[in-house]
């Protein structure tokens, strides 16, 4: 809807992968000391065991194409995205952007990377002129050259009016675009996005994305964008790795990650009050659902939501029902399906 | 477009040293401006508050006199360069904010002699008017503070580097704060009392605090005939501290940075 994503396509052979594949990462390891994850969780006794923030994380990212990483928070991503960025050194494992080994060499990724981080607070007190042409010189560019990119990247995302409020009168989303255009002066082969539309209104989404693509149609620009909303993966990205617990537990497409679950249909019922639990075609329901609040949740085979739904329709039920949603699967529907345990993915 | 290890390809130039320190003071300076005004004017007020505390207790005109008017004014510079440069960069490294500058190929040199810069160029204003104050309240002569001009950078550079390291080691922000707070406070005490009543180790203590250089280079000047290759001396302890805590500064932002 936001971007064209060409998900379509078949999945390749694994030579294709390794052909295409212009960022590689193997066998990636990072566990935090005990003694850390002991403060952490305050644990009485015993000292805890060190925890794996990833546990050997395999990735081939293909040249001009979004490439997501979803799970939900405390997955692993950041952690992950830290190595990526040159940030933190793995334990174990072999990242190669480009051909560039950035184990051994960190501080090439930020000559090849263009990073959005979640943090925006050494940017706060700058006006967004001058957070993006100081970003721009500290990627390299000449003064001149950081100046022309700023106006023109403000200009692109209909930034110019605010050009000269700083970043911390802004509100959220509009901070976040100004970061994300920050992010764009000084061009890089690569960008790598950490949830970039947090808090953004359509209008600013649809800009991010536009300028996203642009570069993408232009100048071959490969993105990887970490988000925990399910929707915004669906919308955009070319293919995407589920995460969880610090493994990566699928890497698809994500037409091709529903295909399996695909004879699944999920059911959200809304009940005005209570639900009728005296019911009996209620009560039976009640074990499977999950319920949050008057909303319950139903993750059903085709054929068996639909009579779920002409019984409640129907029947007495009816009069306590608020609203009614029978949906196809959604990635969160995969991401549950596949075992992921936590709770955390956003569907906004 | 993927080359081999030996011929690194698609590599975007790196950011030098002088164009991004430049780059750093100036945006340092604008935030300066827009949020620390407010601060400048507090630690104005309280060099200038302190002063006319000791002016019931210092006779004008004396050593002890010329004692309080320099560590007064250059608390100012530990004001600014050390306790909030401190709470800067603890800031900045608990909030994930160093990754910004971190993932820019920026020589991690120039991120910190930016910020010291600017934070001890800020202080300027503030440690000149401190002075005149103090020279008026206490009848000693105007035209020394020209060597302000030296005083304020050396000091500056000294201090800022003690407070960017502080910031960027403290484990956590609180901590960082409290460093900054602490060595405030020692510039404060060390540097406005009069050495000649400091008992034996807390005197030590004194030539210990690198701000200590510049206040005496400072104080030397009210002299009638100063004694040049002594200032000149001093400030030579506050360049040579500098470039140390400068250089410590640099590597703990590397550590702070890149874990």
């Amino acid at each position: 809807m936001l971007v064209s994503t060409g998900t379509e396509q078949a999945a390749p052979s694994p030579a294709a992968v390794a052909r295409e594949a212009m960022w590689t990462v193997r066998g990636l390891v990072k566990s935090y000391p005990a003694g850390r994850a002991f403060r952490r969780r305050k644990a009485a006794a015993a000292p805890a065991a060190a925890v794996r923030a990833n546990d050997g994380i395999d990735l081939d990212i293909r040249r001009g194409e979004i490439f997501g990483l979803l799970g939900p928070n405390g997955a692993g991503k950041s952690t992950l995205v830290r190595q990526l960025t040159g940030l933190l050194r793995p334990d174990a494992g072999s990242i190669t952007l480009l051909g560039h080994d950035l184990v051994a060499h960190p501080e090439r990724a930020a000559r090849l990377i263009g990073y959005l981080g979640q943090e925006s607070t050494a940017l706060d007190e700058l006006t967004v002129a001058l957070a993006a042409e100081t970003t721009g010189r500290l990627r390299g560019l000449d003064s001149r050259t950081a100046r022309a990119e700023r106006d023109a990247v403000l200009e692109e995302l209909g930034l110019t009016d605010i050009a000269q409020r700083p970043l911390k009168r802004l509100s959220g989303g509009q901070r976040r675009l100004a970061c994300f255009a920050a992010t764009l002066v000084g061009e890089r082969p690569m960008l790598v996005l950490d949830e970039p539309t947090t808090g953004m209104d359509p209008v600013a989404r649809r800009a991010v994305w536009t300028a996203v693509d642009r570069r993408r149609a232009e100048r071959g620009t490969t993105v990887l964008l970490v988000t925990h909303n399910v929707l915004e993966a669906e919308t955009v990205l070319d293919r995407v790795a589920v995460i969880d617990r610090g493994k990566v537990i699928a890497c698809d497409t994500p037409a091709g990650l529903k295909t399996m679950v695909d004879g699944d249909v999920r059911l959200d019922l809304v009940w005005r009050d209570e639900p009728p639990l005296d019911l009996p075609e209620i009560a039976v329901l009640r074990e499977g659902a999950e319920a949050a609040g008057r909303r319950w949740t139903l993750r059903l085979p085709q054929d068996r939501a639909r009579a779920v739904v002409a019984s409640v329709t129907a029947g007495p039920a009816f009069a306590a029902l608020d609203d009614f949603t029978l949906a196809t699967p959604s990635l969160e529907d995969v991401y549950l399906a596949l075992g992921g345990s936590q709770k955390g993915l956003v569907k906004a | 477009m993927r080359g081999a290890v030996e011929d690194p390809t698609g590599l975007a130039p790196r950011a030098r040293l002088w164009p991004a320190l430049g780059a750093v003071y100036r945006a340092q300076l604008s935030r300066a401006k827009v949020a620390r005004i407010p601060l400048l004017f507090v630690a104005t007020f309280q060099s200038v508050g302190i002063m006319i505390l000791m002016r019931g207790v210092v006779s004008t005109g004396s050593d002890a006199a010329r004692a309080v008017v320099s560590g007064s004014s250059v608390l100012v510079v530990a004001f600014v360069a050390l306790n909030l440069l401190a709470q800067y960069f603890g800031q900045l490294r608990a909030s994930g904010g160093l990754d910004h500058y971190a993932t820019l190929p920026v020589p991690p040199a120039s991120v910190v002699l930016g910020a010291a810069a600017a934070y001890a160029s800020f202080t300027l204003p503030g440690t000149v008017a401190t002075a005149a104050v103090g020279c008026v309240l206490f009848h000693l002569p105007l035209g020394g503070l020209w060597v302000l001009g030296a005083v304020v950078p050396l000091a500056g550079a000294a201090l800022s580097g003690l407070g960017a390291t502080l910031g960027l080691l403290a484990p956590r922000q609180e901590l960082a704060t409290l460093f900054g707070q602490l060595g405030m406070s020692a510039a404060l005490l060390l540097g406005v009392l009069p050495p000649g009543h400091l008992p034996g180790p807390v005197g030590w203590a004194r030539d210990a605090l690198p701000s200590t250089y510049g206040v005496q280079a400072f104080a030397r000047t009210f002299d009638v005939s100063p004694d040049w290759p002594a200032v000149l001396g001093d400030l030579s302890v506050c360049a040579a501290v500098g470039v140390v805590s400068l250089a410590v500064a640099t590597w703990a932002y590397r550590r702070a940075a890149y874990r």
